[in-house]
């Protein structure tokens, strides 16, 4: 099954919505409740980074019945060193994004560790592809 | 353990004679447990978390709230009321406690007591709970709407609910451990509470305490108001009266304890919120669930606006109930408990108030328990959503198009219902009006489609 949303950069205020229908998907699924956990924290992580770094994104989920597959895409200013940005503690947030409470560098390794497989490939200047594959059985 | 009961016992009762089938209850049933069907509201008892919504906003008064017959009190030698907080503080100022009391004893009890006097007792053990578990936040297990709420609609997190026993039980263990040191038989004492709300009733006939409710009864809020006011504007009684009463441990923290941020009070954390009414709180565990709040220790959730001075069997109005309970409180000297009857029940209480075993998730929004069905079964409401109208107008009898689609494919509803595609198919010569009639009488019975009755109504409406 597939399904697409779409994400705006700067938009905190609905940061959290496709991770909200997932998350309802997979219940309706009655998949088992700690891999939906893992798959809807990995997911906020990544909607939220396109929201404080990047311009605009889309999300797109696939669900079979062993795994689910996000991809996010993004338009925005990509990521020039990506293993440095996996660090824990890692973090180019800026002042006013710190204020609101991100920025602890935190959300990439979040998003590792709430994994089966997360992949990161970014072009600096045009955008960033960040690939969450999960299995559900 | 006790086997936790396959269905949910409810409080709530739908009356068929009173019934209008008018679909306000349907539209705002949290959980979309009611249809019309044949022109009659149809509570699914799976879904139901008895918080009372359908009750607040019945027009007609077609649904009641089930009790005991009170006459069951002298089914015991020793008659026991026990009544929250909330109860004294719905009448005027006027009344007295001690006149309540006095009307409660005139009225067939024995003994009366209020149901927060374990509330000192509780203190400790509630701390030590928050301190020693790691599934944090803690949600407050006080309030059964809620935790019906979270086992139907947020299954995953009911390892967050609190397993310690509801203060209605805790002072019924209290109750009952000093009538057998007084060599009280406790088969011939009876425990009648007195609740503010249908949830409780639930709470107290399919409880999750597991060897059982010491409670023997159940008195509904409005129907005891009503009898305690009668009997004290008839009898008189004194405004004080120095009788001995069951209000052993009433400090202010037990007094405030069913009011929003009662709890809040006596936990030991400065990360700790309270919420009432119930689409804030679901609102808020909607966002739990995603993990993105602030690190929390402890939820006190419930389910009524101004929490139990707003259940929905209060007679008085919910600020001034708060604002008369939040008084009685401030009067309330804290030194008056009794310190060597309270060291006396203390450790057993502190032995005996946690819940063991597991709060077992009941979730409705789940398709099917096989994945591969539940996938068939959604990509099938996606096809079917794409062609309802998504107007959510209620007239198939489902309250909204999402919930309708649902129903075609998990129970078999036929999609005629709908108005908007009984149009297209018209259009088409597909259908005709003759069985759109039909159809319609299927929802919403013959009562609202006799067109004699109108005739008779309004002579210059032509039909
Ligand atoms: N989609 C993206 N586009 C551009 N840069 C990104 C994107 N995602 C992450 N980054 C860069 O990688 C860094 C680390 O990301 P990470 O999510 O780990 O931390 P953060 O977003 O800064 O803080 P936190 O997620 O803890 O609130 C970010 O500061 C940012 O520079
Ligand atoms: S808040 Fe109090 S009155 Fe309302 S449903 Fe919950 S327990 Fe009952
Ligand atoms: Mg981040």
């Amino acid at each position: 099954m597939h399904f697409e949303y779409q994400v705006t950069g700067g938009d905190f205020t609905n940061a959290g919505s496709t991770s909200s229908s997932v998350k309802k998907t997979l219940k309706q699924l009655n998949v088992n409740p700690s891999i939906i956990k893992r798959t809807v924290v990995a997911l906020y992580e990544a909607e939220v980074n396109i929201v404080a770094h990047a311009y605009k994104g889309n999300i797109y989920v696939d669900i079979e019945e062993d795994a689910i597959v996000i991809s996010l895409v993004d338009e925005g200013p990509g990521i020039p060193d990506i293993d440095k940005a996996m660090e824990v503690g890692y973090s180019t947030a800026s002042v006013s994004v710190r204020e609101m409470g991100f920025g602890a560098g935190m959300g990439l390794p979040n998003m590792k560790n709430n994994s089966d497989k997360l992949t990161v490939t970014s072009e600096v200047g045009k955008g960033t592809t960040v690939e969450i594959y999960n299995r559900l059985q | 353990m006790k086997k936790q009961k396959e269905f949910f016992y409810h409080a709530l009762e739908f009356r068929q004679d009173l019934c209008m089938g008018c679909s306000h209850c349907m539209m705002k049933c949290p959980t979309e447990a009611i249809r019309v069907v044949r022109g009659k509201a149809i509570l699914n008892a799976d879904r139901c978390i008895d918080c009372g919504e359908c009750y607040r906003i019945c027009p007609y008064g077609a649904i009641s709230v089930r009790q005991d017959d009170f006459e069951k009190i002298y089914n015991y030698k020793y008659r026991i009321v026990l009544m929250p907080a909330v109860f004294s503080a719905q009448f005027p100022d006027k009344i007295t406690s001690d006149q309540i009391y006095s009307a409660l004893l005139s009225l067939g009890f024995t003994h009366v007591f209020e149901t927060e006097n374990s509330i000192e007792f509780l203190i400790k053990p509630y701390n030590d709970y928050v301190r020693r578990h790691q599934e944090k936040p803690l949600i407050s297990s006080f309030c059964p709407a809620i935790v019906r709420l979270i086992q139907v609609r947020f299954p995953t997190l009911t390892d967050n609910i609190m397993l310690i026993k509801p203060p209605m039980d805790v002072t019924a263990m209290y109750i009952k451990k000093r009538f057998e040191q007084a060599g009280i038989p406790w088969n011939e004492a009876g425990i009648f509470y007195v609740t503010p709300c249908a949830a409780k009733i639930a709470g107290v006939k399919s409880s999750v305490v597991e060897d059982g409710s010491l409670i023997s009864g159940v008195i509904n809020m409005n129907y005891l108001y009503n009898k305690v006011y009668r009997e004290i504007k008839q009898k008189g009684f004194a405004k004080e009266d120095n009788a001995e009463s069951g209000f052993k441990f009433m400090t202010r923290n037990s007094l405030r304890w069913s009011l929003t941020r009662g709890e809040l009070r006596i936990v030991e954390s400065d990360k700790k919120l309270a919420i009432d009414q119930i689409q804030n709180v679901i609102d808020f565990l909607e966002k739990l669930e995603n993990e993105d709040t602030e690190d929390i220790d402890f939820l006190e959730l419930r389910a009524c606006y101004q929490s139990c001075a707003g259940g929905i069997l209060c007679s008085g109005n919910k600020f001034l109930t708060t604002d008369r309970a939040n008084r009685r409180a401030n009067n309330t000297d804290n030194a008056a408990l009794n310190k060597t009857e309270f060291e006396q029940y203390a450790p057993y209480i502190e032995d005996n108030c946690l819940l063991y075993g597991k709060i077992q998730p009941r979730s409705i929004i789940k398709l099917d328990d096989n994945m591969a069905e539940a996938m068939k079964k959604m990509k099938r409401i996606h096809e079917i959503n794409a062609i309802l109208p998504h107007v959510d107008c209620g007239i198939c009898g489902a309250p909204s198009c999402q919930a309708f689609a649902e129903d075609i494919v998990q129970k078999g509803s036929d999609i005629k219902s709908c108005i908007f595609i009984q149009k297209i198919l018209e259009q088409n010569d597909k259908l005709d009006i003759l069985e759109t009639v039909d159809l319609m009488k299927q929802t919403w019975d013959v009562g609202k489609l006799d067109k004699n009755k109108m005739k008779e109504l309004n002579k210059e409406v032509n039909i």
